[in-house]
Order: structure tokens, then C-alpha cells, then sequence
């Protein structure tokens, strides 16, 4: 296994009363591309600004190449960042923002030119060495925060939703973009967003956050098709998620019964009468006229949603609850008011566990 | 009834007539009473004092009315040319130890959560809320040979004599300070409180030590402000006469007294107007290289 360059080790963040960061444990290896992701107020930006050494840990223990770095400065850290919102130097020229670190470190000053313009034409901003920030786009702030980061050689870069300004075109480029800059780099990147399709794009790895706690790590394919917890389930993605009651267990099928009805689905480690979640994605769900073997879900066909490459029809269960499934073409034979029966092959649901209260 | 509009040129002149009802009209009436206001109080008399400077001085005071450059003469005199100089000192040294002492306090306001920080703003504030010269009558009898301070100095074993501090330069200048340190915080509390802190955040992160950062991204940063409490400070302590007068008992003379003096008892209004002139020049060219910087305070704003 390889060596981690950053290790949290039951890092605890306290606001006044308010635990935002608890009991947190984290690995992270040399090169990857981690993202922690989750909504707002669940502690990502709190972990990545402990790493960085704006805010201290109430407690644990915080390394960055196998060295404790909890005691130490932002500017004693071999880590850099990109912030939220640029932080550019709004009276220096892109050159000597880019310079920064660099003047700081009292590098030569032919070394310091011929590295920033060998960083900007990276980030592709060749002849922008001039400007002032306030004449450069949000796209073009982003690429010289980027730059004014990396010029430093960090261990570890870090990026607190770097994208979240730029509209949803650009942000598709520059993801593009940050992830091919990352592979040549071959830099470790922890990228904080809230955007869950931003961090199945780009990461090998994601950490799910939620309250304070990861609720589940691992990578994109593991967090979309066997999330841990229900609150994964219906972070990543879209999900139908069913609250129930294992009735009967035969191997590794689970018969389950909810307020809408029962269903069958695969999961291993529960017993009769267990209370669990069951999860299954819009794109698998299946209808038909007459009941499936081992399902029970009626279901009325409410309305369809055109969304340009897929079309979401949603169904209302007997209990009330909706539920989504999508196609790339709209089924000629179903129309509004429908009675439905709704099922699925069982490999293609998740069971979860409840979480321990 | 309906106008007919035939061709171009009637078209601009209803809109150059729409322009004057719905753009200048309106302006001039904001603009108006202000207008009326500043030349009447301030451009007239402002005038008159450059008119006055340029006159000659009657055998009794009075001010006749003949071309003159002798007031500008006088100005180059060794004895007043000091007094210029010393006024100069003074304010400049009121100056720098206002933004020294007010640096640090506006940036420790700055950092605090709002209320609190308007809450330490109204701490500076209040002292302005009783008369000047209350206040400074109050730091002469603090001071005075049997005041407290001394009695405390001598109680204390510190000195065995009074000390002598009323009318001296220092008091003065401690009063001055007392004086002038509110338009010193207030324009830089502004400034460093505009500073983001994310700005602070990426230096230290870039590898500059709390000293570097200060002096390489807040001190710039806040250049503006710095430049406004500069301008603050410095003209008023220019002109100001209530402070040396009490404190420094006459005793001490600047170019506010002496400007005071010739339109009072000694009545030589040319002179007094050409030092008031002076002193307008010193303000205008302040005020001239104030605009320039607040034009660039304007660019950098992100």
C-alpha cells in the first residue's frame, strides 16, 4: 500500500458548541485526485482548511508526509490552495500573483520569470502577464489562482469548490481541464465541492460528508452503485429509495415489505424483521401490467419530464410517495393515469442498512 | 392636438427638450441648493481672501484697496518663514503618530464582528460629544504644575520637582494627537475592514510570514485609507489654533495663530489672507494628490 501524504487521525472541529467536524479519519494517497463532497454546512470546507492551516483542529492529529503539522502555519505547510472566490491580490499583475510564492521564497529573478511564464502558458494565459485581476474573466481568475498555487510544487493542492462561480459550460471545461492538469502533475488534489456530477467526473476517490462525518469513501463507481448509507443514496445521483421491513431472507435475496407494497432485492447480513432502506436507480426501475415475481409495488403514472438525452416518467406508489424512472424514449403505450405495476432485477438495488440513531 | 414630426432635425430638438426636462431639470434641482450654498459660504469668501491677500495694509489696519505683493513678501521673512516650517513639523509629527497609533487600533477594530466594532468606534467617538475646548482645558488642568499627573509623578518617587509640561510643544502635540486620532482611524478602519480575508489567507498559505503579508498585501491594500487619514489629519493640524493657543499658551506660535492674530488684534488682513492662501495651496495640492489615488482606489476594487 502506498504511502498516504495526508492522514487525519481523529481530527475533531469545534465551533463554540457547534461539532462541525467530528472523529474524522482519512487517508489520503500520494497523486490522487480526492474529492470531499456534500451540502453545505457538513464540514468539507472546515477539513480542507484544516489541512491547510486556517483553522485549527480542536482535537486529533493531522500529518502531511508522515510529519504532524497541527502546530504549524499556513506558510510553514508544503500545501497550497485555490479558493472559493480567487483570492487574487487585486493590486498586482497576473505575473506577480502568479510570482507570489516564488518572490517569497526569494528565488532569482530570471528563475521567477521563466517559471511563471512557463505556468501561464500551462493554464494558457501566455500574454496576460499585465493584467491587473479585475480585467480577467471569472474563468481566467480561476486559471491564474490555479497557476499562482502549483508554481510552488505543493505536495498536496488543495481547492475549496473552485468552480462554483463560473457558469455551467465553463465549469464543464475547466473539469476537464483540472483533471488532465492533475493526471500531468501528477500532484495530489483534495477538491471540495457540493456539486455530486463534479466529483463523479474528476475524482478517483470521493469522500461522502454529511454532518460532520464521512459517510462513505471510496470511488465514483462504489459511492454511485453501492452507496452505504441512505443519505448517499440520495446524494449521489437520483434515487428511488424505499424505507421497509425484511420479511423473509433466502440466500441473499431479501423479500421486503413497505407502505407501498413489497419488493425483492439483493443484500447480505440482514435478518427477518430488520428495518432497512432499499435503493434503485431510475434508469433500472421496470414497469409492467401484471405483477413481477417477488414484487407488489402498484403505481399510477403521473406525468412525464423531457430532459433533452433522457425522459423521466414519475409514478405515484399507493402510499403516496413518487417515484422516478427514466429512458432514453418515452414508452408510446404508457399514458397519464396508467395503473402500473413497478419492479426490478434485484442485482440492480442496493439494500442499506438503517444508521444507528 | 398631435405634433407632426417631419424630419431629423425636429426630432433632436424634442428629444434635447425631453433631455432638459427629464435629465437636467431634475439635476439642478439636487444640484441646486447645494450649489447656491458652496459659493455662497465658501467659493465667495474663499475668493475674497485671495482678492485681500493681493492689497495693501492701511496706517490704522484697515485694508486699502491697492494692488500689493508685499503681504507675499513678508511671507519669505525669516521669522514668519520659521513659524511656516515649524507648523509644518508639528503637523507632520501630529500626522505620523496619528497613523501609527491609529494603524493598529483600526486594524484591531477591523478583525472584531461588526457590533463590536461599532461599539469601539463609538469609544473613540465620544470624547467629540463634549467642546473642545472643554477638553482641552481639561488636559491643562491634568497636566499643570500641581495637577495630578505631576502630584501622581511625585507621589510615585519619580521626580522630586514638577515637571513643567503645560506650554510646551510636547502638550501641544499630545493634544493635537487627542484631537486628530478619530479622522485617522475612521478613514483607515474603513480601508483595512474592506480587506478580505481570504486576501490575508493566500499569503500565508503562498509561504509569507504574518510580517510579509502585512507589508507586501495589507499595507497596499490599504494604502488608500492611509492616504485619507494623511489628508484628515494633516490640514486641519495645519490650521488649527484652539490647541497651540491653550496648551501651548501662546507661548508657541503656528500658522493659525498667526493667521488668527492679523485678522484679530494685530490687523493686518493682507497678511493674514496671504498665509490663509498658503495654506490653501499646501491643502489644494494634498487634495489634488488625494484625488489621483482615490482614482486608483477605485480600480482595485474587486
Amino acid at each position: 500500500m502506498p504511502e498516504s501524504i495526508v492522514s487525519l487521525i481523529n481530527v475533531e472541529k469545534r465551533f463554540g458548541s457547534n461539532l462541525v467536524v467530528r472523529q474524522m479519519n482519512m487517508e489520503i494517497q500520494e497523486g490522487e485526485f480526492l474529492t470531499l463532497l456534500g451540502p453545505s454546512g457538513c464540514g468539507k470546507t472546515t477539513t480542507l482548511r484544516m489541512i491547510a492551516g486556517f483553522e485549527d483542529a480542536t482535537s486529533g492529529i493531522i500529518k502531511v508526509q508522515g510529519e504532524r503539522v497541527e502546530n504549524k502555519e499556513p506558510y510553514q505547510r508544503d500545501v497550497n490552495t485555490v479558493f472559493q472566490n480567487y483570492a487574487l491580490f487585486p493590486h498586482m499583475t497576473v505575473f506577480d500573483n502568479v510570482a507570489y510564492g516564488l518572490t517569497i521564497k526569494k528565488v532569482p529573478k530570471d528563475e521567477i520569470r521563466r517559471r511563471v511564464t512557463e505556468m501561464l502558458s500551462l493554464v494558457q494565459l501566455s500574454g496576460y502577464e499585465k493584467r491587473k485581476p479585475d480585467a480577467l474573466s471569472g474563468g481566467q481568475k480561476q486559471r491564474v489562482a490555479i497557476a499562482r498555487a502549483l508554481i510552488n510544487n505543493p505536495k498536496v493542492l488543495l481547492l475549496d469548490e473552485p468552480l462554483g462561480a463560473l457558469d455551467l459550460k465553463l465549469r464543464k471545461q475547466m473539469q476537464i481541464e483540472l483533471k488532465r492538469l492533475q493526471k500531468k502533475l501528477g500532484i495530489t488534489f483534495v477538491y471540495v465541492t457540493h456539486d455530486q456530477e463534479e466529483a463523479l467526473t474528476m475524482s478517483d476517490r470521493i469522500a461522502v460528508m454529511n454532518g460532520g462525518v464521512i459517510e462513505q469513501m471510496g470511488t465514483p463507481r462504489e459511492i454511485y452503485d453501492r452507496p452505504k448509507t441512505r443519505f448517499v443514496a440520495g446524494f449521489i445521483g437520483e434515487s428511488n429509495i424505499f424505507d421497509g421491513v425484511v420479511r423473509a431472507v433466502d440466500g441473499d435475496l431479501l423479500r421486503v415489505e413497505c407502505p407501498a407494497g413489497t419488493l425483492t432485492t439483493r443484500g447480505e447480513g440482514f435478518q427477518v424483521g430488520e428495518e432497512m432502506h432499499v435503493s434503485i436507480r431510475p434508469e433500472y426501475l421496470e414497469l409492467g401490467t401484471g405483477k413481477a415475481e417477488g414484487f407488489d409495488l402498484p403505481a399510477k403514472v403521473k406525468d412525464f419530464t423531457y430532459m433533452g438525452t433522457v425522459v423521466k416518467t414519475a409514478l405515484d406508489l399507493s402510499d403516496g410517495t413518487e417515484v422516478k424512472l427514466s429512458r432514453f424514449e418515452q414508452d408510446e403505450r404508457l399514458h397519464e393515469g396508467d395503473a402500473v405495476q413497478v419492479f426490478w432485477d434485484p442485482d440492480k438495488s442496493v439494500a442499506i442498512k438503517k444508521a444507528q440513531a | 392636438m398631435s405634433t407632426r414630426i417631419n424630419d431629423t432635425t425636429d426630432l433632436q430638438a424634442i428629444s434635447r427638450k425631453r433631455d432638459l426636462r427629464r435629465k437636467t431639470l431634475p439635476a439642478l434641482a439636487q444640484a441646486g441648493p447645494v450649489s447656491v450654498w458652496m459659493i455662497l459660504f465658501v467659493t465667495i469668501p474663499m475668493l475674497y481672501i485671495i482678492y485681500i491677500s493681493f492689497m495693501s495694509r492701511g496706517v490704522f489696519g484697515d485694508v486699502v484697496y491697492e494692488f500689493s505683493l508685499e503681504s507675499y513678501q513678508t511671507l519669505l521673512d525669516a521669522t514668519y518663514f520659521k513659524v511656516i516650517l515649524k507648523s509644518l513639523q508639528v503637523a507632520l509629527f501630529t500626522t505620523v503618530l496619528c497613523l501609527l497609533l491609529g494603524y493598529p487600533f483600526a486594524y484591531y477594530i477591523a478583525r472584531k464582528p461588526p457590533e463590536k466594532a461599532s461599539r469601539l468606534i463609538m469609544l473613540i467617538m465620544i470624547p467629540f460629544w463634549t467642546n473642545s475646548l472643554m477638553r482641552l482645558n481639561s488636559w491643562l488642568l491634568l497636566f499643570q504644575t500641581s495637577g495630578p499627573i505631576n502630584n501622581f509623578l511625585q507621589w510615585a518617587g519619580i521626580t522630586d520637582a514638577p515637571i513643567t509640561f503645560v506650554y510646551t510643544d510636547g502638550l501641544v502635540v499630545l493634544g493635537m494627537i487627542t484631537n486628530m486620532l478619530p479622522f485617522a482611524v475612521l478613514p483607515l478602519y474603513s480601508s483595512i475592514e474592506k480587506l478580505q480575508k481570504s486576501l490575508l489567507e493566500a499569503s500565508s498559505d503562498l509561504g509569507a510570514t504574518p510580517r510579509e503579508t502585512f507589508f507586501r498585501v495589507t499595507l497596499p491594500l490599504t494604502f488608500p485609507g492611509i492616504f485619507s487619514a494623511v489628508i484628515l489629519v494633516f490640514i486641519p493640524s495645519l490650521g488649527i489654533y484652539t490647541v497651540s493657543d491653550m496648551l501651548g499658551g501662546g507661548k508657541v506660535l503656528y500658522i493659525g495663530n498667526i493667521i488668527k492674530n492679523q485678522f484679530g488684534s494685530i490687523r493686518n488682513w493682507p497678511l493674514g489672507a496671504a498665509l490663509s492662501v498658503l495654506l490653501l495651496v499646501i491643502t489644494g495640492a494634498l487634495i489634488f494628490l488625494y484625488t489621483r489615488f482615490s482614482k486608483l482606489e477605485d480600480m482595485e476594487v474587486v
